[in-house]
């Protein structure tokens, strides 16, 4: 048995302690003594974590640690939420992400988000891609549908779908559903690219194919997915980040190279939730 | 194990079973007598110059054409001011307004208990406000412009429910994908809201076509053809009223009436229902 305040002992790790990483050179996105609270209710507290460019990051811990909150605060989803405060500093190249006179719609356009469950507008396949574009600025219809099949072949349904653009995205499968999802988010060329638990609502099929698009993606996008699946995080995380719920916030317990996290990692509480003792 | 319901409960089914088809046969046999009495009555009555015609002897004769052209008048000054304001207000409690704060909780209330108010208040009100105080007089205008007060509730509270039932998800991923409030607000809120607008809209109609006591002291009853909106005019429900319980012999021209009135609100029900079911397909497919 581990002792409940092992992990007290490890601090979570500053960018200037985190080890060298192979896939991830220059760090994207830094994040500072983060912390978000809805209402009087902390979600998670105190956070300094870096991401790499062009890496996967996963964001593993049990429920309810506040792995998701973190994923809304990287692109401002928090402030469409009622009561939600966003204390401490999120830069992402140059951007200062939590200033007030950051541009958001900018801001998400460069950030990307793929939800947990598909939610593919109630248009047709093509609408989908192309409403979020144009709304962007892009008039050129060639150049729309060159982009429309790019995407859609990116995401391995340009095959499947090619023929009946027009009809409904709603009655694709949830598999498909979610690829659309990620070809919408991949039309707007962004950076990064936020995943919540994308696979989790999809059938196991489906969830492969998915995870398989995921690891396409390393290296031209930097990928932050929040995933509860341990073995997932494994297969596909260049680096992870471990989360667990202590004085009733989330806090970041330990952070690293997928390798060094899983086959070394220094706290006992990673150690104890990755072998599957706790958690 | 017993797998039949013992003597109690089986009376208990039973008694449950004649309430429930009970209560439905006597909604339905009330609804039944009710049009079939005035089909019965009114049918023969009916025709294209009944339509058209104008009233003749207060009613007893002729037809209803200048009532049905005020009747549509006073509800079409009724929609296009209840319409846009309605809307906005809806939108205005629905998407950038809290559920908790002071002021939606406030606006609901009091729209919850206009809705309640008795026509004749509305009447009255409409009289004091329109025709007195803004010097309309008793007017078509007046009519629409009372109506469209009465209305209002019924059509905000509809519509805010439409725009609440669309899910959550819409606008976070619309705001995750850099889109603007008001482009998620026109091209995917709007139209997913569009089912509530128009139960709104129905119910509203609904409401104001058979209205006769906000009417009488606003749009007044003048049955000649009306000029402008500033004339007054009789509108159906009014003309029915008239014919029953002022006009000795007017009851086969009352009956027809009530007939035109019924088959135009069936009428409004249905093209909304349809509108409603082609909305939402146009909705998936290109909007």
């Amino acid at each position: 048995m581990i002792p409940a305040d092992s992990h007290t002992k490890s601090q979570p790790l500053s960018s200037t302690e985190m080890p060298p990483s192979i896939a991830v050179p220059t760090p994207l996105i830094q994040i500072n003594k983060l912390s978000l609270h809805y209402g009087d209710r902390p979600a998670f507290r105190d956070v300094t974590l870096s991401i790499g460019t062009g890496g996967i990051t996963a964001l593993v811990g049990p429920s309810g640690c506040g792995k998701t909150s973190l994923l809304t605060a990287l692109n401002r989803l928090t402030d469409l939420i009622p009561g939600c405060r966003v204390a401490g500093e999120i830069r992402m190249g140059n951007m200062d992400v939590l200033a007030p006179q950051t541009n958001v719609i900018h801001l998400r356009r460069l950030v990307g988000m793929i939800f947990q469950k598909p939610n593919p507008f109630p248009l047709s396949i093509r609408r989908n891609l192309e409403f979020p574009l144009r709304e962007h600025g892009s008039r050129d219809r060639e150049q729309i549908a060159r982009t429309i099949e790019t995407v859609l072949q990116d995401v391995g349904l340009w095959d499947e779908v090619k023929d009946r653009l027009d009809s409904p995205a709603l009655a694709l499968s949830g598999g498909q559903q979610q690829r659309l999802c990620i070809a919408r988010a991949l039309a707007l060329s962004p950076a990064v690219l936020l995943m919540d638990e994308p696979c989790s609502a999809l059938d196991p099929l489906s969830s492969g194919v998915v995870e398989d698009l995921i690891l396409q993606l390393r290296g031209r996008y930097t990928v932050v997915i929040v995933t509860h699946n341990l073995a997932q995080a494994r297969r596909i995380a260049d680096e992870a980040a471990f989360f667990w719920v202590h004085d009733g916030a989330g806090r970041l317990i330990e952070a690293g190279t997928a390798q060094q996290f899983f086959e070394a990692p220094r706290d006992s509480l990673t150690a104890a939730y990755i072998s599957g003792m706790r958690g | 194990m017993a797998e039949t319901l013992n003597p109690r409960q089986d009376l208990r089914e039973w008694l449950a079973f004649v309430l429930v088809w009970g209560a439905a046969a006597v909604v339905t046999a009330v609804f039944c007598w009710l049009l079939g009495d005035i089909v019965w009555n009114g049918l023969s009555r009916l025709s294209w110059t009944f339509l058209t015609a104008p009233p003749e002897s207060a009613g007893r004769r002729g037809g209803i054409g200048p009532i049905l052209v005020s009747t549509f008048l006073i509800l079409g000054v009724c929609l296009s001011v209840s319409l846009p304001i309605g809307v906005g207000t809806a939108v205005l409690l629905a998407e950038f307004t809290s559920d908790q704060s002071l002021f939606g909780r406030m606006t609901r209330r009091s729209l919850d208990v206009l809705a309640g108010v008795p026509s004749i208040v509305f009447g009255l009100f409409g009289n004091a406000f329109f025709c007195k105080t803004l010097g309309l007089g008793f007017s078509i205008l007046s009519g629409g412009l009372t109506l469209a007060c009465m209305v209002l509730p019924i059509l905000i509270r509809s519509t805010e429910e439409g725009f609440r039932a669309v899910p959550a998800n819409y606008r976070l991923s619309a705001a995750a994908l850099g889109l603007s409030r008001s482009t998620t607000l026109i091209h995917l809120l709007l139209p997913a809201a569009v089912p509530g607008l128009l139960v709104g809209l129905v119910l509203g109609i609904g409401r104001a076509i058979a209205e006769t006591a906000a009417l009488i002291f606003t749009s007044g009853y003048v049955d000649r053809m009306p000029e402008s909106l500033l004339d007054s005019g009789r509108a159906l429900s009014i003309h029915i009223f008239d014919l029953s319980m002022n006009v000795s012999g007017g009851d086969a021209n009352a009956y027809a009436s009530a007939l035109v009135l019924v088959i135009m609100l069936l009428l409004i029900n249905g093209t909304a229902a349809w509108l409603a079911d082609r909305g939402l397909h146009r909705r998936i497919v290109t909007v």
